[in-house]
């Protein structure tokens, strides 16, 4: 709750801060506007229609189903990722064979191509829900997996011998001892698996489903729509921003604050 | 009486004998300070007193009712801020949040930190900050015995003294039994009652030193005397390897 507070408390000045990062994006708008005069409309449309585009497009009714229905997809496949992988992960973390045991498999996991586990749930599961959601959490599960991991097994020895000096009861002992260090390791892992849940998310669709986001996307390239098409990965970048830089990263910062 | 009575202690990691038969007894109110060349055992020697290493050959006995422990290592929680490291163990003992916070500040001014430091991530503390606070956080709790294992290496001459000073109030009053690491002889001889040398390769003790004048009786003249004495005692010169010229 304290932490909370904090969060909110230095948000204004953490706003301020990213003017560097608004001024970068507004230089790459301006080579993209470039782009357009050289190449022209059907190559690369130029920034303003794209964004008016997308205005119309958040004006559409269907636009923003097919949105919602990205969103639920990636939501339900992040949170299996977050809470499995996060429970799995501590659990190895607690105890050596388990560790052990699981790092080829995350290798495994970790190693394969997106696209072969869609072309395999695609036979598994057909068109639809469950393989989109199927995708994301193989994608994104080892991430969140090996972060828990980590966390785990680099809690260190001292501070536990610490702990036991001063006598220091359990429930105690995890929320002050292990929960900041392992969280520490696991917030990031949980970051980059919602990056990655969104990327899956949007090519699952694309090749295996006939709505969301990914299937609009595919929609406007039959038709040759470049607008809409650009349009759409403007907002889906965009979301992905959102969540990062206005949610994610102040929390981030409050988390970390204390490391070197 | 309380007291920590080590017998025919033997302690091996793997098959490297670290301490060798060592016997000693700490009473309680008294001041004991082993001294000893770097890797002889010493730290080993207190974690096995304080319960952290398994006993495997050899009798302690360790009556006393509360202890703790100021580690080599400052072993802050890089998390938690300066009062919150202080008052750690006020927190494991469940006192509530206002009293502890204030016995840690008390405490933490008292070591001649600051008000701003108590807001400090250990990663913003100098080396000798954080040995004060991790004294600090051993002290609160008014241990019955406590533990100190080269809590003042890292602090100037000024500081070193105040905070012996300190101790040696308690010492007074007979609040408090010290088992003490140092590789500081001035600073063993003003705090001890009794000083063990311990040689290494196997540590073992060849020596007890012991000193009968009230520590707050013990001036400058006294400590430099016996100073002297102590470094041209024949176990020392050996056992540190000191050139005589
Ligand atoms: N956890 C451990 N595992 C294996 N060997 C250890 C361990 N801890 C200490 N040792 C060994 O035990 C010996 C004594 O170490 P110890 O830390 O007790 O020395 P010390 O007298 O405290 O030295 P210093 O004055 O440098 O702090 C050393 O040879 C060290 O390598
Ligand atoms: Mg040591």
């Amino acid at each position: 709750m304290k932490s909370l507070l904090k969060i909110l408390r230095d948000f204004p000045a953490y706003l301020w801060s990213g003017w560097g990062a608004l001024a970068s994006i507004f230089l790459f708008i301006a080579a993209w506007e470039i782009g357009n005069q050289v190449y022209g409309d059907l190559i690369l449309p130029s920034p303003l229609e794209t964004f008016q585009t997308l205005g119309a497009l958040f004006g559409d009714s269907e636009f923003i189903e097919n949105l919602m229905i990205t969103l639920k997809r990636a939501m339900v496949g992040f949170g299996v990722s977050l809470v499995l992988g996060t429970a799995l992960g501590l659990l190895a973390g607690f105890f050596v064979t388990a560790s052990i045991v699981s790092r080829p498999i995350v290798t495994i996991l970790m190693g394969m191509p997106p696209i072969a586990w869609i072309v395999l749930a695609m036979i598994w599961f057909g068109m639809g829900d469950a393989t989109v959601e199927f995708t994301v959490i193989v994608a994104s599960l080892p991430i969140v997996f090996v972060g828990a991991l980590q966390g785990t097994r680099t809690l260190e020895d001292k501070f536990e011998e610490m702990a036991d000096i001063f006598k220091v009861p359990k429930m105690m002992k995890f929320f002050d001892i292990y929960l900041p260090h392992i969280f520490s390791y696991v917030f990031p892992a949980w970051v980059a698996a919602l990056g990655m849940a969104w990327k899956i998310v949007v090519m699952a669709e694309l090749l295996a489903t006939s709505d969301g986001l990914g299937a609009a996307l595919a929609m406007a390239r039959s038709q040759l729509d470049t607008a809409t098409a650009l349009a759409i990965v403007v907002a889906m970048v965009g979301l992905l921003m959102v969540a990062e830089y206005i949610f994610l990263e102040p929390i981030k910062r409050e988390v970390e604050k204390w490391r070197d | 009486m309380a007291r920590l009575k080590v017998e025919n202690l033997s302690f091996s990691f793997g098959y490297e004998t670290i301490l060798d038969d060592i016997s000693f007894e700490v009473n309680e109110g008294e001041v004991v300070s082993i001294v000893g060349p770097s890797g002889g055992g010493k730290t080993t020697l207190l974690r096995l007193c304080a319960g952290l290493l398994d006993r495997q050959e050899g009798k302690i006995e360790n009556s006393f009712e509360t202890q703790s422990i100021a580690f080599q290592d400052p072993r802050l929680l890089p998390w938690k801020n300066t009062l919150d490291n202080i008052s750690f163990g006020l927190k494991a003992l469940g006192v509530p949040t206002k009293e502890r916070d204030a016995r840690a500040r008390e405490i933490a001014l008292q070591f001649d930190l600051e008000e701003s430091d108590l807001t400090k991530f250990p990663k913003e503390l100098s080396g000798g900050m954080s040995q004060r606070v991790s004294f600090a956080r051993a002290l609160v709790t008014k241990p019955k015995l406590l533990f100190l294992d080269e809590p003042f290496s890292a602090l100037d001459i000024g500081l070193k003294r105040e905070l012996q000073d300190h101790v040696m109030r308690l010492i007074d009053k007979k609040e408090i039994t010290i088992f003490f690491i140092t590789h500081d002889i001035m600073e063993a001889i003003r705090l001890s009652d009794k000083i063990l040398l311990l040689a290494p390769d196997p540590g073992h003790i060849v020596k007890i030193f012991e000193f009968d004048k009230p520590q707050a009786e013990r001036n400058d003249e006294y400590v430099y005397a016996e100073t002297a004495k102590i470094l041209s005692d024949r176990e020392i010169i050996e056992t540190f390897e000191l050139e005589l010229k």
